[in-house]
C-alpha cells in the first residue's frame, strides 16, 4: 500500500489520511509466523549444538555405528520428503480452487508424515529395547532430544493438518483458510530441512565417526 | 486413603509440603492472606468481577494489556524487594557468631528468589508494559499486530508470575541462586520441588515473551504509519524493535536449556550429569547466549525512555539520531559476542577469555556514544528538570559508574580476582538499577498522564526519586568495597567483624530505597485523589515530540480517529509547528479487534499445567494438556474476530474532546 504523504495540491502538508485504510486481514500473518519459524529454528540449532558437543560421549554405551539403520533412516527420510511434495501438490490445487484435490492432497500428506512417525518410533523402541536407553550416555540423551523433538514437531504438524482439513471442509478455500493452509506449509517444509540437518549431521556423520 | 491413591491424586503434595515450620513465611503468608481477602471481597462487594473480566482480562487493547503488565511489574516489585530487604538484614546481623534470623534453606531461596522475580517478573513487565503501551502509539497504529496474543502473552507472564508466588506457601522455591547451574539443580542434589518450581515458571512465561517479541517486531515492521520510514521512527520505537529481535533471537535458548534441564530431572538424561558424559559447562554456555542479551533487552528500552525524555525536557531535537540508531543496532550485535565473559574462570583459555574480554569492552563505545548524544542533546537547550529528567540525570550519572566497573570486570585478569564476589553483585545492580528501574521510573513518569489524562504528584515523585538515588548509592557503594576485600556472594554469616559496618551502611540503602517504593505508592495514591488538579485536557502535558501526545490522554480505543501521516521524526513537534489543526469531521467507522477470553483461559491451563509438572501430579498435567490443546483449535474456530466501531461513537468521543480542548483555551 503506498500512500502520498506528499504535500496535497494547495500546499498544505497532509498530516493525516481522511480515508479508512484497515490493514487486510492477515497483514502480518506471514511476517510473524517467519519470525516464529526462525525462533522454532533457534530451538533445533540448540539441540544440534548440544548434540555437537555430546555427540561422541558415549560412556562406554553403544555408538552410533552399533546403533543405526542408514536403509531404514533411508526409507523414513523419503517418507518425509515425500510428504513435502505431496503437500506442495495441495498448496497447488489450492491455487485452482479444487477442495476436492487438496483436501486428498492434505490427506495423502498426513499419511506419509504418520508414515514418518511410525518409522521413527518403531526405531526408538528398537534402540531402547536393545538398552540403547536416553539415560544410557550423553550422546544418547542429545540423540533421542534432538530426533525426538523434531518428531513432536511433525505430530503437532499432523494435528494441525488435520485440523486444517475438517475446516476447510466445513468453511471451504477461504482467505483464512488459504492462509493457515500457506503457514502449515512453510512449518511443513521447515520440518524438513530440519530434517536434512538430522539426517546428515546425526545419523550419515555419525555412522562415518 | 491407602498412600497409593493419595500419591497418584497429589503426587508428592502433602500436609508436610506447607512451610509451616517457617514463622516468617507463616507470617507473611497470614498478611497475604488477610489482604487477599480484603481484595477479593472489595471485588465481590462492589461487583467489580464483570467488569475487569470484560473490560481488563479478556481485552486485546494493547493499552490496557500495557497498563495491566506495569500493575504486574510493580507488585512483583513490592515481593521481588521484600526479599532484598530480607537479605540486607540477614547479612548486617549473622556477625559474631550469630547466625542471623534466616536459616540457610530458607535464605537460599531468598536470594534465588529475588533475583529471578528482580529480572522476569519485574523489569520484563515494567518493559514489556511499556513498549506494549508506547509502540503502537508512537507509530500511529490502532493495535499491535496479533492482538489476541498480546493478550494471551500477558497472561502466561501472569502464570509464572503465580508459580513463583505459590511457591512461597506451597512447598519451596530453588536454593540454586538465580540461573539455577548444574550439578546443585540436577535431580541428585536439588531433589524438591524448588528447581522445579523455577523451570516451569520460567517456561510457562518464556512462552508469553517470546510470543510477545514476535507480535511486537510484526507491529514495528508493518504496520508504522504513512511516511514513517524505518529512519523516522522515534528512538523509543527502534529500542524497542532491538529488543524484540533480541527476545526472539534469544528466549528459545532459554526455553531449550531449561528443556534439558527438565529431561535431566524428569527422565534421568544425562545432559549436564557429572557422569555417562554428561556436561555441567554446556549449561553454564548455553544459558549465558540467553542471559547477556537478556540484559539487553532490558537496557535498550530504557535508552529509548531517556532519549524521548531527554529530547523533549531539553526542547530540543535529539542530538546524533542516525548515531544513536546505529549505536542501537550494534549493541545488539554484540550482546550475542560477549557472553563468556560471565565464566573467565571456567578455564577456556587465554585467547578465548581474550576474545571476549576485547567484545565485551567494545560494547562500551556504542553506549558510550549514546551518553554523548543526551549530553550533547541536553546542551544549549532549555531544561525542565521535571520528573522525567531527573531521572534521566541519576541514570546519566549512576550508569557511567556502572558502564566502567562493568569495564573493569571485562579485562580477564581482573575479573579472576572479582569472579562472583560483591564487586560483581554491585556492578550489575548498578546498571540494572541505574539503568532499566531509573528508565522505568522516567518512563512511568513520562507517559502515566497518557495513559490516565493526569501527571503524578510533584511533591512525592521527588520524594520517592531521592530516597531512591541515594538509597541506590548507600546500598551499593560497600559492596564494591567489600567486593575488592575478596567478600563473595550469596554468604549467609560471617566471621571477620571488620566487615560489619559496610554491611550496615548497605542495610540502610536498603532502607531508604524501600522507603522510595513507599513514597512512589503514595504518589500514585495523592494523583489519583488530587486528579482534578493533575488535570491535562490537552493531551500533550509535556510539549512534546512524538505521535503519542498528538492523541487525546487517555486515548481513545482506536487511538486515532485518522491514520496520521509523518514527515518528520519528531512527528508531533513538527505537526505543532506547521499549525496542523485537528480534523472535526468526516469520522469513518473504524475497525478493531474483539475482545476474547480464550488468553487467560490457555495461560490458565498452562499453569495448571506447570502446578502438575511441578509436584508430580500427573493427571492434572495431562488434563490441562489436553485442555490447552482442546481451547486452542477450538479457538481456531472462530472466524469472526473483529468487529467496527460505528462513526457515531467515534463521533460522540471526538466531540467530546473538541469540547475539553476548547474549554482548556
Amino acid at each position: 500500500m503506498t500512500v502520498a504523504v506528499n504535500p496535497t495540491q494547495t500546499g498544505e502538508p497532509l498530516f493525516y489520511l481522511a480515508d479508512e485504510h484497515p490493514h487486510p486481514e492477515g497483514y502480518s500473518t506471514s511476517l510473524g509466523f517467519w519470525i516464529y519459524l526462525m525462533s522454532d529454528c533457534l530451538i533445533f540449532a540448540m539441540l544440534f549444538a548440544a548434540f555437537g558437543v555430546l555427540g561422541a560421549n558415549y560412556a562406554a554405551g553403544p555408538a552410533p555405528k552399533d546403533l543405526f539403520d542408514l536403509n531404514l533412516v533411508a526409507v523414513n527420510t523419503s517418507m518425509l520428503l515425500l510428504s513435502s511434495i505431496t503437500y506442495g501438490f495441495a498448496m497447488l490445487t489450492m491455487q485452482q480452487n479444487k477442495i476436492g484435490q487438496t483436501q486428498m492432497w492434505l490427506a495423502i500428506t498426513g499419511l506419509f508424515g504418520a508414515a514418518f512417525i511410525g518409522i521413527e518410533l518403531t526405531e526408538f523402541a528398537h534402540m531402547i529395547h536393545e538398552g540403547a536407553t536416553p539415560q544410557r550416555s550423553a550422546f544418547l540423551s542429545a540423540f533421542f532430544t534432538l530426533v525426538g523433538t523434531h518428531g513432536l514437531h511433525v505430530t503437532c504438524g499432523l494435528i494441525w493438518l488435520v485440523t486444517l482439513m475438517v475446516q476447510v471442509g466445513k468453511f471451504g478455500l477461504i482467505e483464512a483458510n488459504r492462509r493457515r493452509l500457506m503457514c502449515l506449509s512453510m512449518f511443513w517444509h521447515f520440518l524438513d530441512v530440519v530434517w536434512i540437518g538430522v539426517f546428515t549431521f546425526v545419523y550419515l556423520l555419525g555412522v562415518l565417526r | 486413603m491407602s498412600p497409593d491413591l493419595l500419591k497418584l491424586i497429589f503426587g508428592r503434595l502433602g500436609l508436610e509440603s506447607l512451610p509451616l515450620h517457617e514463622p516468617i513465611v507463616v507470617g507473611t503468608f497470614v498478611v497475604v492472606a488477610l489482604g487477599g481477602a480484603v481484595l477479593l471481597g472489595g471485588l465481590t462487594y462492589f461487583r467489580l468481577w464483570g467488569y475487569l473480566w470484560r473490560e481488563w482480562f479478556t481485552t486485546v487493547d494493547h493499552k490496557r494489556i500495557g497498563i495491566m503488565y506495569m500493575i504486574l511489574g510493580i507488585v512483583m516489585l513490592l515481593r521481588g524487594f521484600a526479599d532484598a530487604l530480607m537479605m540486607r538484614g540477614q547479612q548486617m546481623l549473622a556477625f559474631g557468631g550469630s547466625e542471623g534470623y534466616l536459616n540457610a534453606h530458607h535464605y537460599d531461596q531468598v536470594f534465588t528468589a529475588h533475583g529471578v522475580i528482580m529480572i522476569f517478573f519485574v523489569a520484563m513487565p515494567l518493559v514489556t508494559g511499556l513498549m506494549n503501551y508506547v509502540v503502537p502509539l508512537q507509530i500511529g497504529a490502532r493495535d499491535v499486530s496479533f492482538p489476541f496474543l498480546n493478550n494471551f502473552s500477558f497472561w502466561m507472564t501472569v502464570g509464572g508470575a503465580v508459580l513463583v508466588m505459590a511457591s512461597l506457601f506451597i512447598g519451596e522455591f530453588a536454593r540454586t541462586g538465580w540461573l539455577a547451574y548444574p550439578p546443585l539443580s540436577n535431580i541428585g542434589y536439588s531433589p524438591d520441588v524448588g528447581v522445579d518450581y523455577y523451570i516451569w515458571a520460567l517456561q510457562v512465561a518464556g512462552v508469553g515473551t517470546t510470543l510477545s517479541g514476535i507480535n511486537l517486531i510484526c507491529t514495528i515492521v508493518k504496520l508504522r504509519c504513512p511516511g514513517m520510514t524505518m529512519m523516522k521512527m522515534p528512538v523509543f520505537t527502534w529500542t524497542s524493535l532491538c529488543t524484540n529481535i533480541l527476545i526472539v533471537a534469544s528466549f528459545p535458548v532459554l526455553t531449550v536449556v531449561l528443556a534439558l534441564l527438565s529431561l535431566d530431572r524428569y527422565v534421568g538424561t544425562n545432559f549436564f550429569t557429572n557422569d555417562f558424559g554428561g556436561s555441567p559447562m554446556m549449561y553454564v554456555n548455553l544459558i549465558w547466549i540467553w542471559g547477556h542479551p537478556e540484559v539487553y533487552i532490558l537496557v535498550l528500552p530504557a535508552f529509548g525512555i531517556f532519549s524521548e525524555v531527554t529530547s523533549t525536557f531539553s526542547g530540543k531535537r535529539l542530538f546524533g539520531y542516525t548515531s544513536m540508531v546505529y549505536a542501537t543496532v550494534v549493541i545488539t550485535i554484540l550482546s550475542y559476542l560477549v557472553w563468556l565473559h560471565h565464566f573467565f574462570t571456567m578455564g577456556s583459555g587465554a585467547s578465548v577469555n581474550s576474545f571476549f574480554g576485547i567484545t565485551t569492552m567494545i560494547i562500551s563505545i556504542p553506549t558510550g556514544a549514546k551518553m554523548f548524544n543526551w549530553l550533547f542533546t541536553m546542551y544549549r537547550g532549555r531544561i525542565r528538570y521535571e520528573l522525567p529528567m531527573m531521572w534521566t540525570i541519576a541514570f546519566m550519572l549512576t550508569f557511567v559508574i556502572g558502564g566502567m566497573t562493568g569495564v573493569l570486570l571485562a579485562v580477564p585478569p581482573a575479573d579472576f580476582v572479582l569472579h562472583n564476589s560483591l564487586f560483581l553483585i554491585a556492578h550489575f545492580h548498578n546498571v540494572i538499577i541505574g539503568g532499566v528501574v531509573f528508565g522505568a521510573f522516567a518512563g512511568i513518569n513520562y507517559w502515566f498522564p497518557k495513559a490516565f489524562g493526569f501527571k503524578l504528584d510533584v511533591f512525592w515523585g521527588k520524594l520517592s526519586f531521592w530516597f531512591w538515588v541515594v538509597g541506590f548509592y548507600l546500598a551499593f557503594m560497600p559492596l564494591y568495597v567489600l567486593g575488592l576485600m575478596g567478600v563473595t556472594r550469596r554468604l549467609r554469616v560471617f566471621d571477620d567483624p571488620s566487615l560489619q559496618i559496610w554491611f550496615i551502611i548497605a542495610a540502610i540503602g536498603a532502607f531508604l530505597v524501600f522507603l522510595g517504593i513507599l513514597s512512589m505508592l503514595m504518589q500514585f495514591a495523592v494523583s489519583l485523589l488530587k486528579r482534578e488538579q493533575l488535570k491535562d485536557v490537552t493531551g500533550d502535558p509535556w510539549d512534546a515530540r512524538t505521535l503519542e501526545w498528538a492523541t487525546s490522554s487517555p486515548p481513545p480505543d482506536y487511538n486515532f480517529a485518522f491514520t496520521p501521516v509523518v514527515h518528520d521524526n519528531d512527528a508531533w513537534w513538527d505537526m505543532k509547528k506547521r499549525g496542523y489543526q485537528r480534523p472535526l469531521t468526516g469520522f469513518k467507522p473504524i475497525h478493531m479487534p474483539s475482545s476474547t477470553g480464550t488468553g487467560i483461559i490457555l495461560a490458565g491451563l498452562a499453569t495448571a499445567m506447570g502446578f502438575g509438572l511441578i509436584w508430580y501430579i500427573w493427571w492434572l498435567a495431562a488434563a490441562s494438556f489436553l485442555a490447552m490443546l482442546a481451547v486452542g483449535i477450538g479457538h481456531t474456530f472462530n472466524y469472526h474476530r473483529d468487529f467496527d466501531i460505528p462513526a457515531e461513537d467515534v463521533i460522540r468521543t471526538e466531540d467530546a474532546r473538541t469540547k475539553l480542548l476548547a474549554g482548556a483555551k
